[in-house]
């Protein structure tokens, strides 16, 4: 390969690649990794107490502060709570359409499956947010359903429960984790799909041709098999859910999430350096989950 | 076709559960976006009733009306198709030159191309307006569209790359033994070959950038997209049914150029060059 490579760039081809290559790369490494190197500089700045400056020089000040004030691991929990039951839930929902667009659907099914996916997922993610607003509303169409489903009752107990609970499904955490579960489940259904798609079909007959149920096949062949999609789809959820302000801002309780805390502190608090350490978190811990999904094996069926 | 076959055997025959747990699913996906276009047409201006008391086009009248929506659109606009032009020259340049070559360092430089997609957009947002601070950038116009074009161009870069590594290398080798020069074998072989897909990357590209509103917030400084108009009117609503027409207006410009990037790249178009 290194051969055919050195062969390759050699004279006028190098010239020609470089020429390619260099606007896109110079862009990206400059207004891209430029940024992110500044930023990771700030989070170790600290912010003058008295003068509310950033202080240019070196320290672990920033992090101290992130790590041992009770309130800020409250936000890093709450999120990373947040992020983890959305990330089961929207692989369970995931499943069975992704099941069914990859392995069941005929062609022209198959095809409305996909757009049927696709659309929602490009649709406008504010207005998504703002929809949902409409529908969780105190007066809106989920309490509406309820209503005539004669489950107001229930609703009123989801929502009489502690800590999760609220005024309404719109200003409690039931009702963000309904937002984000509805928002990301594209990113989970496609690569799910994708890895089902996959799986040989010689498989499945070997499973049932060996006694083997529909459950035990489901759970002993295209589980297994379904693991990358299933990982790849969950680092979507995962990491979307860590880095959101909005969805957290505009529906849901008043307690504070990673990137809402991002948002505050760039802004009307002005600790850069603060906002610049809250927002290494989500790497941090997104690192930590794909070493996790490694260990797993999530990948090996790659 | 498929119901011409007597019956499937049983793996491959989805069970009830599948069928009903898949048509929920997408059902679920749609139900909110229809929602909306709903609320648009809604006499109620005050409440979130449903179902609507009744119906009116008299919003889109009170909408169109006003010139703070008229100048976020333009803004959003001017600021989607500069955001578009520039990753469809970064996106293009780049995917020609990484599609077929392979050097040492070529996994590092991918790596590159997809970390503004797959990290958060908040870290993107705040770490360009970290750098902007740093060398006393005043935010505006343009660092709107610098934040846009970064990651609009690794949607046109996915899209050129997966469509030149289809065509066969031995397209370009036949035209060039043929005596086509470089411009020539790009002009007839591949730019035909790979038109679509740029369109379809652009049309994506604009789409995302025209909604955009995460990176957005942290790069505008003044500046308001019809994005940032509608986040402000989520929290201060001056008049809601107004909120409904501009959402319902939103869907319509992002969504016509997604259906067509889906057209262009359609599977039986794809497999046309294979």
């Amino acid at each position: 390969m290194a051969g055919r490579a050195e062969f390759s760039l050699q004279g006028r081809q190098a010239f020609y690649f470089a020429l390619l290559l260099a606007p896109p790369l110079l862009w990206l490494g400059i207004v891209y990794l430029g940024s992110l190197l500044t930023l990771l500089l700030q989070s170790f700045y600290a912010i003058d107490e008295f003068t509310a400056r950033i202080v240019p020089e070196f320290t672990l000040a920033t992090y101290r502060q992130l790590l041992t004030q009770p309130a800020h691991i409250d936000i890093i929990v709450r999120t990373l709570l947040m992020a983890v039951a959305v990330t089961l839930t929207a692989a369970v929902i995931a499943f069975p359409v992704a099941l069914y667009m990859a392995r069941y659907a005929g062609p022209r099914t198959k095809a409305l499956f996909y757009v049927g996916v696709m659309l929602p997922m490009w649709t406008s993610y504010l207005v998504k947010v703002y929809a949902w607003r409409l529908i969780l509303a105190k007066q809106g169409i989920a309490s509406w359903g309820f209503e005539h489903l004669g489950l107001m009752a229930a609703l009123d107990q989801a929502l009489a429960v502690p800590v999760v609970g609220g005024p309404s499904l719109a200003s409690s955490y039931i009702g963000m984790f309904i937002v984000f579960v509805y928002m990301w489940l594209p990113f989970m259904i496609l690569p799910l799909a994708a890895a089902l798609e996959r799986v040989p079909a010689s498989l499945l007959q070997a499973s049932a041709d060996l006694g083997a149920r529909p459950a035990q096949t489901f759970r002993n062949v295209v589980l297994p098999l379904a693991l990358p999609g299933l990982a790849a789809g969950s680092i979507f959820t995962f990491s979307l859910t860590l880095g959101d302000y909005i969805i957290p801002s505009v529906v849901g309780a008043p307690g504070y999430f990673i990137g809402m805390m991002v948002y505050q502190q760039q802004g009307t608090a002005g600790n850069l350096p603060l906002a610049a350490a809250f927002s290494v978190v989500p790497i941090v811990l997104i690192g930590l989950y794909l070493m996790l999904a490694r260990r797993l094996g999530a990948f090996d069926a790659l | 076709m498929r119901s011409e076959q007597p019956r499937r055997p049983s793996w491959e025959r989805p069970s009830l559960f599948t069928r009903v747990m898949a048509a929920v699913g997408l059902v679920f996906l749609h139900a909110p976006v229809w929602v909306i276009a709903l609320y648009a047409f809604t006499t109620e201006d005050r409440t979130y009733q449903f179902p609507p008391p009744g119906l009116t086009l008299h919003w889109f009248d009170v909408a169109f009306a006003r010139d703070d929506i008229w100048e976020s659109m333009r803004l959003s606009l001017l600021v989607a198709s500069a955001a578009t032009l520039l990753a469809i020259i970064l996106g293009t340049l780049a995917a020609f030159a990484l599609a077929r070559r392979t050097f040492t360092g070529k996994e590092s430089i991918t790596l590159l191309f997809v970390l503004p997609i797959a990290l958060p957009g908040i870290l993107t947002g705040l770490a360009l307006l970290a750098g902007m601070r740093t060398i006393g950038l005043e935010p505006g116009f343009w660092t709107i569209v610098a934040g846009h074009a970064t990651f609009c161009l690794v949607i046109v870069y996915n899209n050129v790359v997966a469509r030149l590594r289809r065509i066969p290398p031995s397209w370009v080798e036949a035209s060039m033994d043929l005596g086509a020069r470089g411009h020539q074998t790009f002009r007839y072989v591949l730019l035909p070959q790979i038109a679509t897909a740029l369109l379809a990357g652009g049309m994506l590209a604009f789409a995302l950038s025209f909604d955009e509103i995460i990176v957005t917030l942290f790069t505008a400084g003044h500046e308001r997209t019809l994005p940032i108009w509608f986040y402000s009117e989520l929290f201060r609503p001056r008049e809601r049914p107004v909120t409904n027409v501009v959402a319902v207006v939103v869907i319509l410009v992002t969504l016509v150029p997604i259906l067509l990037a889906y057209y262009l790249t359609r599977p039986d178009e794809q497999s046309q060059g294979t």
